[in-house]
């Protein structure tokens, strides 16, 4: 592993409620080099929550702290919100689960990837509109001239999500976090849109945070996973490694997922452990 | 991949065939005003010939001759079965006359030409106080959930609701007329400057201009300022608490996060993104409290003696003057129809989703 591009240490999330504060995230710590780092876990294991504050997009009353949260040995915590959005999409940048709901409805999508590009390089409107065709020959998409004066609506959710990840990648981040990418998608269009972000991540030399919680995927795509629960990262193993994976809940979920050729005439249900949560 | 072209080809379409398209919406449009006017015509017309109240009485006052109560009910038509005095009405309409207004002598059609626009001068311009300020307080509202502004605004609007405009009128005129000096007082325009410019519009802020005309121009709208501030006080009231629920939905949506992880300023997110998504229900909001304003402010014309359509209907209501009352709903359905019809085409301007 390279040059630490992430360090997060002991990274915690909390959220104010009647009964007092509530540990969302409970002291994650991970570092990312110059590779693809799955995180998975089950729903309100804290998995996005990791992503969102990484790029300070905690929505408040929720409150982050860490003892390091570190770009490239800058410290986010202390960063001015001024500062931050220089640093987000053009350092960091985050593509959404559902592109029916994370694309702005009332703007043409070219002008959307255009805006992202402006945003972060002194060009005027016919460059940007120019770049703007280029990344959406980049992510495959056939007719870019005619998609740019689309609206999102008028796109299928495999479109929508190419336009996302051409938008996103548009002012060339260091880093990229994929927040269930795919999860919306349609099973046959999952494969397509992960290859176009494979490729993109591969040829630009990024580093990728891909959140998911589907493991079979995570372990497919990655080079390490992180598995989280109850707010905690449980354990972080090499994805060539999953099968000899030690922490008794990713164990329990590797072996309830049904496998070609299973002769077992029931999958075995996770047993959960309260300790788990501790 | 297959259906990127077809999906392009299919935004394409719209603007070729938008002659047709166009034709159709006129039509579509004609018909519903006529339909809603012959609806709103028969309905009125109902009400107003089986109230126990005596048209003719109205026209020749209680001490008429028995004869010429006779010569007069016979004009008005008022023998005939009420079926045909509803197709006698409507024929003269299609003519342009809409009957003689019992209480001014004149005819309806033009009554209503001197007192609608004075309605219309003070609704736009108490829509536009309304809107100016009520978005932009909505939104910081928004923004400012909880905080110290969204309470303010919460409250300002609240009063805004709750007190009689008869009473803010009173006693705005009271500090800001009497008192200060700041607004001249009620009516339109100061005795002295009455009748100086020609009426074109009957928009006396419109007619100055057009004549140049500066003092009568002050003059209008130092006695515009205080009504349309009241009235526009209400617009404020409903427009910013609409706003603010609007924009509350709108900034927890993904897209907002998107642009704010795209790296863009807040202010931009919030002016631009967001509010760019609640114009449409916005302008909902604003053409119905538009519509009820045009519909007459009957309590701010008494206070501020302004010779509006609210005050003429009620008149006209008191004075059993059922010409006056029928011509002053037509016009009144026929504003209604027309801001539909507008609001309609800003929809499909502004949301590429429900363009055609």
């Amino acid at each position: 592993m390279s040059d630490p591009i992430l360090e997060v240490e002991n990274l915690r999330v909390t959220f104010p409620t009647h009964r007092g504060d509530v540990d969302v995230v409970r002291g994650v710590s991970f570092s990312l080099g110059r590779e693809r780092l799955g995180i998975v876990g089950e729903s309100g294991s804290g998995k996005s929550l990791t992503g969102r504050s990484i790029m300070r997009l905690v929505p408040p009353p929720g409150r982050v702290s860490a003892t390091r949260l570190a770009l490239l040995g800058h410290d986010l915590l202390k960063t001015s919100a001024k500062e931050m959005t220089r640093i987000r999409g053009k350092r960091i940048a985050m593509i959404l689960q559902d592109p029916k709901f994370s694309l702005n409805p009332v703007m043409k999508v070219g002008h959307q990837i255009e805006e992202s590009y402006r945003l972060h390089a002194d060009a005027d409107r016919g460059q940007a509109r120019g770049k703007a065709i280029e990344a959406l020959s980049a992510v495959r998409i056939r007719d870019p001239e005619a998609v740019y004066h689309l609206y999102p609506h008028q796109l299928s959710g495999g479109m929508g999500q190419r336009v996302m990840i051409a938008m996103m990648l548009m002012p060339e981040p260091q880093v990229l976090i994929a927040d269930e990418p795919t999860s919306a998608l349609d099973v046959t269009v999952q494969l397509q849109v992960l290859a176009i972000l494979d490729d993109l991540v591969r040829e630009r030399g990024m580093s990728l945070i891909l959140i998911s919680h589907d493991l079979g995927m995570v372990s497919a795509f990655c080079d390490r996973v992180m598995i989280m629960y109850a707010g905690k990262a449980v354990e972080t193993i090499n994805a060539r490694d999953l099968d000899k994976v030690e922490h008794p809940y990713a164990r329990g979920l590797i072996a309830s997922a049904p496998r070609l050729g299973d002769d077992r005439p029931e999958l075995p249900v996770l047993q959960r452990d309260a300790n788990w949560a501790k | 991949m297959a259906n990127d072209v077809t999906t392009a080809a299919r935004a394409a379409a719209p603007g070729q065939i938008f002659g047709a398209e166009f034709a159709y919406e006129l039509i579509r449009f004609l018909g519903t005003l006529a339909l809603t006017l012959l609806g709103l015509t028969f309905v009125t017309f109902v009400i107003g010939r089986v109230v126990p109240i005596d048209p003719v009485l109205a026209v020749v006052g209680d001490r008429a001759m028995p004869e010429t109560y006779e010569r007069v009910r016979q004009e008005l038509g008022i023998d005939l079965p009420i079926y045909q005095q509803f197709w006698l009405y409507l024929t003269k309409i299609a003519e342009g006359d809409f009957g003689t207004s019992a209480m001014t002598s004149q005819p309806v059609l033009h009554d209503l030409f001197q007192y609608f626009p004075a309605t219309l001068e003070l609704a736009t311009a108490a829509t536009l106080i309304g809107v100016l300020l009520g978005i932009p307080l909505g939104v910081v509202a928004a923004t400012h959930q909880g905080r110290l502004i969204d309470h303010v605004t919460r409250i300002v609007g609240l009063i805004g609701y709750s007190i009689p405009v008869f009473w803010t009128g009173l006693v705005g005129l009271l500090v800001f007329y009497a008192w200060l000096g700041w607004v001249a007082g009620p009516g339109r325009l100061d005795i002295g400057y009455d009748g100086l410019v020609e009426p074109v519009t009957g928009l006396i802020t419109i007619d100055s201009l057009l004549s140049v005309d500066w003092d009568v121009f002050k003059n209008a709208i130092a006695h515009l300022l205080l009504p349309a501030s009241l009235l526009g006080y209400l617009t404020l009231a409903y427009v910013s608490r609409m706003t603010r629920s609007f924009m509350l939905t709108e900034l927890n949506q993904e897209y907002i996060l998107t642009a704010r992880a795209k790296g863009m300023p807040e202010r931009r997110v919030i002016w631009r993104h967001a509010l760019g998504n609640i114009i449409v229900p916005l302008i909902t909001v604003v053409a119905l409290s538009y519509a009820s304003l045009l519909e007459g402010a009957v309590l701010t014309e008494t206070v501020f003696a302004w010779p509006g359509l609210g005050q003429y209907i009620t008149r006209s209501l008191f004075n059993a003057d059922m010409n006056a009352v029928l011509g002053g709903t037509l016009l009144i359905g026929t504003i209604f129809v027309c801001l539909n019809v507008l609001c309609d085409m800003l929809y499909r301007l502004l949301d590429p989703r429900v363009r055609p």
